[in-house]
């Protein structure tokens, strides 16, 4: 994004820089326990994807090697990070998944169009496909989304739901 | 590229395939933003927890400050000045003092305690407390009696050694939750020469149950005095104890004889131990170290003299060294003094005392060094410099603390040398954190055990979890917004030049840090705060719109409400140190003495007139006398959009 100094956009560019810094701060230091400016690298995913970006998780890998120390010690420096996620930001990289592309993935394993995917389906794709879940992710998403007498997953309520709630 | 139906497949397959990554991307991102927002709501809870402790000893400084520049109070009243400060000589009393009067009704139906008390009194009192039964103040008086006997035979630091059959296990604070002991109990096995135990201190203050954990704990300790072992706590003083709830909770349940027992409590409290000493190796302290810790100076001071974190010792003429050569009598008009002929042998010296609070108020950071712990007012931060150099001058190899909530109920700092374990689940709110216990046998790795107490039987989804404790903390952090309404929008518009009623983020954030004093990550939280236009601009009366502090009296000012709202629970405190016959009224006067001096300490600028009128027109005053509780409890905050209506949240 090239700017040139002194000129109106530049003004404008330091201003939203400047914010970005403050809100990256905020971010980090919720995660940073010892009050020293470093955090576990095994939170950096919850606090880039709490600033609203989505990366994949081979994105995510590839920004924290640029974050890391060249010997990875497993924490990672706000000094270090604070440069890359500013870019991130002013790049407006890994942009959220609008809701009807999120409706249309469900679609996609729901040829038949039932309107829901069962228990198994939906474990079955969540742990096979793609970047496989953890035992730990499914079980946290199968909390929120399954009809338990059913034992399916009404995906268009379970997006409503959860797009209100994050609203 | 291949035959027709198996390019068919790959093409399925790969649709497939970008599918799943869309909701896998989708559900990763929504599930680390309720994370984060969890954490939000976690460091709103602590924010706000540590700034009362602060205002706590702000309350300190207004007892010092009285007695510093209000002697004539003194002359005038002496009994006043030395109801302040509690203490009636309790080494005089014995038991008949405590049980004489005190009659068992043949209608009592809950436990009866067999003294010498044995394992079946355990099993007894925890079955009664499942059944929410209350104690009869008799027996509760019998035991703290008792336990003030035994613990006073222990030294400051209780040597322990375990072997790999006999492992022990640490539990940290409590709080009154009764929940959280039952689950340890259940899970762990109950207290016994095979199965010792240490509790870390804060028993009570903030749940309900504080003086059922307490009793538990103290009749376990009577029957196993060498393999239950119990450290004070930060909480485990009078003074803390008004503000955050058990003195209330013990007036509650014991009507007729709640006096007695806090007064009993009070020096009780002074005997508990200072901390353990594991297998000579491990530390069991409640709050942490600082530079100066002095370990040996610890194990000799006299523990008993530590009454209160509110009750500095004093200084005699000005000199800021308690030397207690210096045994002038009739120099200064201090309490203590008075009642022992002037001789200062009540009081720890100064550095001593400081070397007792830096252990239960201290924390450890990742900073090096030692500085002092602004958040809390007392103690101070330290580093992982200072947990090797002390741990190393004393051969010791780790930490084991509390006194600080962990979402997950422990956590492990300072390169494995400093661990925090935090007992009470849920402690801000359901699903705010877990709770922890640990087991150490010599020779073993420490085990960490974790548990959460649910009410529902089966646990809610995350995301209703994170609503709740969010909700929970976005009340209570507008609560304290209300209470600085003034001085909030005085600052901002302050900064809003053309008077647009709007601020950008930065102006809004630095304001709300400032005024409210509290270390929070306001741009992320804004959106439950206020409301921000298409430009990003935030309308900063926005936040007033829907909470307000209710007004007993229409025509009385608003930032005399605001004031009396925002030191309610202070003036809830001293109040309830005038009221010592704890009828809940106090004289005119005592009301004029008590408002003058507050007024003058805090710079609170409200004319004393007003207070008055204010209490003349709520028509509190019954023969010369004001119902306090009346009077505060008509200054509470109202929620215009909330079912509950009235705010019952009590952070305390």
């Amino acid at each position: 994004m090239k700017v040139s100094s002194g000129s109106i956009e530049f003004l404008v560019h330091e201003i939203a820089v400047a914010e970005f810094h403050k809100k990256i701060k905020e971010a980090f230091e919720v995660f940073d326990h010892e009050s020293n400016n470093t955090v576990d690298v095994r939170e950096i995913g919850t606090i880039i994807r709490s600033l609203g970006c989505c990366p994949s998780e081979g994105e995510l890998q590839d920004l924290i090697a640029e974050v890391e120390e060249e010997e990875p010690t497993g924490y990672i420096r706000f000094e270090k990070f604070l440069p890359v996620m500013t870019k991130v930001l002013l790049e407006r990289r890994y942009r959220p998944i609008p809701e009807d592309t999120l409706l249309r993935a469900f679609e996609v394993l729901d040829p038949a169009k039932r309107g829901f995917l069962s228990k198994e389906e939906l474990i079955k794709y969540m742990t096979e496909e793609g970047e496989p879940f953890s035992q730990e992710e499914m079980e946290e998403m199968l909390s929120a989304a399954i009809d338990p007498e059913a034992n399916s997953i009404h995906y268009k309520d379970y997006i409503t739901m959860m797009v209100i709630d994050e609203n | 590229m291949g035959c027709g139906t198996s390019s068919v497949k790959d093409r399925k397959s790969e649709r497939v395939l970008k599918a799943a990554l869309v909701i896998q991307n989708w559900y990763r991102g929504y599930s680390a933003r309720l994370k984060a927002r969890q954490r939000y709501a976690l460091s709103i809870f602590q924010s706000i927890e540590y700034a009362d402790e602060q205002g706590q000893l702000q309350l300190s400084n207004f007892f010092s400050f009285m007695l510093e520049n209000y002697t004539h109070v003194y002359e005038k009243d002496p009994e006043f000045v030395t109801r302040l400060f509690g203490t009636t000589g309790q080494d005089d009393k014995d038991r008949q003092d405590y049980l004489g009067l005190i009659d068992i009704p043949d209608s009592y139906s809950g436990p009866r305690l067999q003294f010498p008390l044995t394992f079946t009194d355990i099993d007894l009192l925890i079955e009664a407390f499942k059944q929410q039964q209350i104690l009869h103040a008799y027996y509760v008086l019998e035991v703290l009696f008792e336990s003030k006997k035994v613990l006073k035979q222990m030294p400051n630091f209780t040597h322990v050694k375990t072997s790999p059959s006999k492992q022990i296990t640490v539990c940290g604070d409590l709080h009154g939750k009764l929940d959280d002991l039952l689950l340890i109990f259940y899970k762990n096995g109950l207290p016994s020469g095979s199965n010792p135990y240490v509790f870390n201190g804060d028993f009570v203050d903030r749940g309900k149950n504080s003086i059922e954990i307490l009793m538990i704990l103290f009749v376990s300790f009577l029957v196993y005095p060498n393999d239950l072992h119990l450290n004070r706590g930060n909480h485990e003083d009078f003074m803390m104890n008004m503000r955050y709830g058990f003195t209330k909770e013990v007036l509650l349940k014991y009507k007729l004889h709640g006096k007695k027992i806090l007064e009993l409590l009070e020096d009780v409290y002074t005997w508990l131990p200072i901390g353990t000493i594991i297998d000579n190796e491990v530390l069991v302290i409640h709050g942490g170290i600082s530079e100066s810790t002095d370990l040996n100076l610890l194990h000799r001071i006299e523990r008993n003299k530590m009454k209160s974190v509110l009750m500095p010792p004093i200084p005699i003429d000005g000199d800021h060294s308690t030397d207690l050569k210096k045994n002038k009598v009739g120099t200064t008009t201090m309490p203590q003094g008075i009642r022992t002929n002037g001789s200062f042998s009540e009081q720890l010296t100064k550095h001593e005392w400081e070397q007792v609070v830096d252990i239960l108020w201290s924390d450890p950071r990742g900073k090096r060094g030692c500085y002092p712990n602004t958040n809390r007012g007392g103690g101070c931060y330290f580093g992982p410099d200072i947990t090797s150099k002390i741990l190393n001058r004393y051969q010791l190899k780790m930490l084991i603390r509390s006194h600080e909530c962990k979402p997950e109920g422990y956590e492990i700092c300072h390169d494995g040398k400093v661990v925090t374990v935090f007992s009470a689940s849920n402690y801000y709110e359901e699903g705010s954190n877990r709770g922890a216990y640990i087991r150490l046998g010599s020779g073993t790795a420490p085990r960490f055990f974790q548990y959460q107490v649910t009410r529902a039987t089966c646990s809610r989804p995350l995301y209703q979890r994170v609503n709740i404790i969010e909700s929970s903390a976005i009340r209570i952090l507008k609560e304290r917004m209300i209470s600085r309404k003034t001085d909030l929008i005085r600052a901002f518009q302050l900064q809003d030049r053309n008077k647009s009623g709007k601020l950008s983020m930065g102006q809004w954030a630095f304001s709300m840090e400032n005024i409210l004093g509290l270390n929070l990550p306001w741009r992320s939280l804004s959106s439950h705060l206020v409301t921000t236009d298409k430009d990003g601009n935030i309308d900063y009366m926005s936040s007033f719109q829907d909470i307000h502090i209710k007004k007993p009296v229409k025509e009385v000012q608003s930032t005399l409400i605001e004031t009396l709202y925002r030191y309610r629970t202070d003036l809830q405190i001293i109040f309830n140190i005038i009221d010592s016959d704890h009828s809940g009224l106090i004289s005119m006067e005592e009301f004029h003495t008590m408002w003058k001096l507050f007024n003058s300490h805090y710079s609170v600028h409200i004319d004393d007139s007003q207070v008055d009128e204010l209490a003349e027109r709520m028509d509190l005053n019954k023969d010369g006398s004001i119902d306090f509780n009346e009077f505060l409890n008509a200054f509470h905050v109202v929620h215009k959009f909330d079912r509950l209506h009235e705010s019952d949240t009590q952070l305390a």
